[in-house]
């Protein structure tokens, strides 16, 4: 990306810039909704502030997390990869296949991530080069991925991965903290950096927020676009690396549904979905509040079905309360 | 009843919650695979029986929205925090619960599975709703209980290639000596398809025309079987049974043209599985191969080299109880 321009223009990242207040607001208000959750979970259940149980609960969140991290910036670009989650399971097949024909571990990671990388070049190129909606690609990749997982494997499982794979799901950085809680922190700086702190990121405000405008500009919009779709199939197969190493076996059903999970993390996280603005650490406070919500109503055996009542509710909660603020202070003034 | 439940959760989510139970209970968590589905909830009515049996038992009844693995792993990782005694589960996957299992016996919980099994390593001990060898006896048996003075039976099978029936009916043919008088005279295959059951059904009826009964170790197999005898006006005539769900075929039963049935019965099991944890976890017995492990009303069962036991005869419905299980599964 050699356009000098862009990077003495100042190309806004939020709607309108009289916005801007207001967003601070909502990652405040998540903030605030997640130390909230956190203080009742600890007054709920003597279980809740235990180190270790604490530490299993990260698993709620941090697969999810990485692909919702990639997922933000391409949904702030005003597209979306719905096929995410039959990714990973298309890459957990690959890396099964590897495993049988005798992969060591580092093998099968590079395996992992290529599938996913690869995954995610397809979609791209359906949407940049055939100009076709991202919306209608990926719901159809994510049958067609899923599809050929079921093909390769119908009802069987690969199940002998060997011991040394388990590290990335179930290993330990130091003490408590696991390795996928590690991935994630890195990854949230990363991406973090990415989207608030450099060219790219800039751009891809720039193209949620007019494309035309953008290309007019002298982005290369089809080439951001792409990268991110390439960022999205690749954090899939890191999802995918760590879920199969966690769960030490792939069935094609792994995953399933975790696509709209996904989604929900990030609109939570405050990312508008159709496109132009949000932010990285609105994502990383809504994946907390997600895993924190899961894990504090499992432990109360609260039944997964009232969970699902309850996401749904907070996450319209947390988008019309900012409206319904702005509303009442315009009728106030 | 499920939307008192469902009230109560809500309340306890909003914050009315009282605290655990009385710390000195018994916490066994019955983990199915999904919520919801009818088969278990007997079995968790099976399990509240078992408690109330024990006394001092808590038994905590979850299972994810859908029937996945990975949300499987999230509620036994809560289950793994609370430091419940024993976790009983049916599991979506074989393998997949395998690590976090293996993390909850670890922690000195107590880990069955029950209905479908956990590969060895994440369990300590498997209990399966029946055995091939009693299914196989429990077939022959329900036919020849009506047929007092011998008569011609006919199997209506799934597929030549159906691993469970071809054992059933390998084991079906081993203690055909006990019931003499009893002639199977075909053995037809309707590949669980119901057209195709249904013809085959007719053709047996054609080609057999003192045809005694039908046993279809099948469900798609009995509903088809029952329908073309009705439909031939041979009920009281030919009498189907087998392997069958009640909610499917309580029609049957109701119009004769099956005396009774067999399947598995969800409660006993709920109930055996909670015993089973139970016995495990007060270290009243050990899982170990060729232990014999009292469960209850239900007698004993013995653990075989893999740890696993059969848990009684499938069990029979006829006119008398089916109109208690139609509605459950």
């Amino acid at each position: 990306m050699s356009h000098a321009d862009t990077q003495t223009r100042h190309v806004p990242d939020r709607l309108r810039p009289s916005l801007y207040a207001h967003l601070v607001g909502w990652e405040s208000l998540l903030l605030a909704v997640a130390v909230a959750v956190f203080v009742f979970n600890a007054f709920a259940s003597p279980y809740f502030l235990d180190a270790w149980n604490l530490s299993d609960a990260t698993f709620n969140f941090t697969e999810k997390a990485m692909i919702a991290f990639a997922m933000a910036m391409l949904i702030i670009a005003g597209e979306i990869d719905l096929s995410v989650a039959s990714i990973i399971a298309l890459s957990s097949t690959v890396m099964g296949l590897a495993m049988q024909m005798g992969a060591g571990t580092p093998v099968l990671v590079l395996v992992g991530l290529t599938t996913g990388l690869l995954c995610g070049a397809f979609n791209g190129a359906l949407v940049t080069r055939l100009g076709l909606p991202s919306i209608v690609v990926t719901i159809g990749t994510m049958s067609l991925f899923r599809g050929v997982s079921y093909i390769i494997l119908g009802d069987g499982a690969f199940t002998r991965y060997p011991a040394s794979f388990a590290w990335f799901g179930q290993g330990y950085a130091f003490w408590v903290i696991s390795v996928e809680f590690v991935i994630f922190v890195l990854l949230a700086i990363f991406f973090g950096i990415l989207l608030h702190k450099t060219n790219f990121g800039r751009m891809v405000y720039a193209i949620g927020n007019n494309a035309t405008g953008a290309l007019f500009s002298g982005i290369r919009v089809d080439r951001v676009k792409f990268v991110l779709f390439l960022m999205t199939g690749l954090m899939s197969g890191l999802a995918a690396v760590c879920l199969t190493s966690r769960l030490g076996s792939t069935r094609p059903s792994i995953a399933s549904g975790m696509e709209l999970e996904i989604v929900t993390m990030v609109v939570l996280g405050g990312i508008n979905i159709l496109g132009g603005s949000g932010s990285i650490p609105g994502v990383v406070i809504a994946a907390f509040v997600m895993g924190l919500v899961t894990f504090g109503l499992g432990l109360l055996n609260v039944p997964g079905i009232v969970m699902s009542i309850f996401i749904g509710l907070l996450l319209i909660g947390v988008i019309a309360l900012p409206r319904l603020w702005a509303i009442w202070r315009k009728r106030t003034v | 009843m499920k939307f008192t439940k469902l009230m109560t959760s809500v309340a306890v989510a909003a914050g009315l919650f009282t605290g655990p139970a009385a710390a000195e209970d018994m916490r066994i968590a019955l983990v199915v695979k999904a919520l919801g589905i009818g088969f278990f909830e007997a079995a968790a009515e099976g399990a509240e029986e078992a408690a109330k049996e024990l006394g001092g038992v808590e038994i905590i009844y979850t299972g994810p929205t859908d029937t996945t693995a990975e949300g499987q792993i999230e509620v036994i990782n809560s289950l793994i925090a609370q430091r419940v005694d024993a976790i009983a589960v049916s599991a979506n996957d074989t393998d997949a619960l395998v690590p976090t299992l293996k993390k909850a016996m670890q922690r000195g919980i107590t880990v069955i599975s029950w209905d479908s099994g956990v590969a060895e390593a994440g369990r300590q001990a498997h209990l399966n709703p029946s055995s091939n060898a009693l299914i196989g006896n429990m077939i022959i048996k329900l036919a020849a209980d009506h047929l007092p003075d011998g008569g011609e039976v006919a199997v209506l099978s799934a597929t030549t290639t159906s691993t469970n029936q071809n054992i059933w009916i390998d084991e079906m043919n081993k203690v055909m000596g006990n019931y003499p008088g009893i002639e199977v005279v075909s053995t037809v295959y309707g590949d669980d398809l119901a057209d195709k059951s249904y013809r085959e059904a007719t053709g047996l009826m054609q080609s057999h025309p003192e045809l005694d009964a039908i046993i279809a170790p099948t469900s798609v197999g009995i509903v088809a079987a029952a329908q073309a005898v009705a439909d031939a006006g041979k009920i009281g005539q030919v009498n189907v049974t087998g392997l069958g769900l009640p909610s499917e075929m309580a029609g049957a039963i109701e119009s004769g043209a099956s005396k009774s049935f067999a399947i598995w019965n969800p409660i006993d099991l709920g109930y055996s599985a909670t015993m089973l944890a139970h016995q495990l976890a007060t270290e009243a017995a050990t899982a170990e191969p060729g232990a014999e492990i009292s469960i209850g009303r239900m007698g004993a069962i013995t653990l075989d080299e893999t740890n696993s036991a059969a848990m009684a005869d499938p069990f029979v419905y006829d006119a008398s109880n089916i109109d208690a299980f139609k509605s459950i599964f």
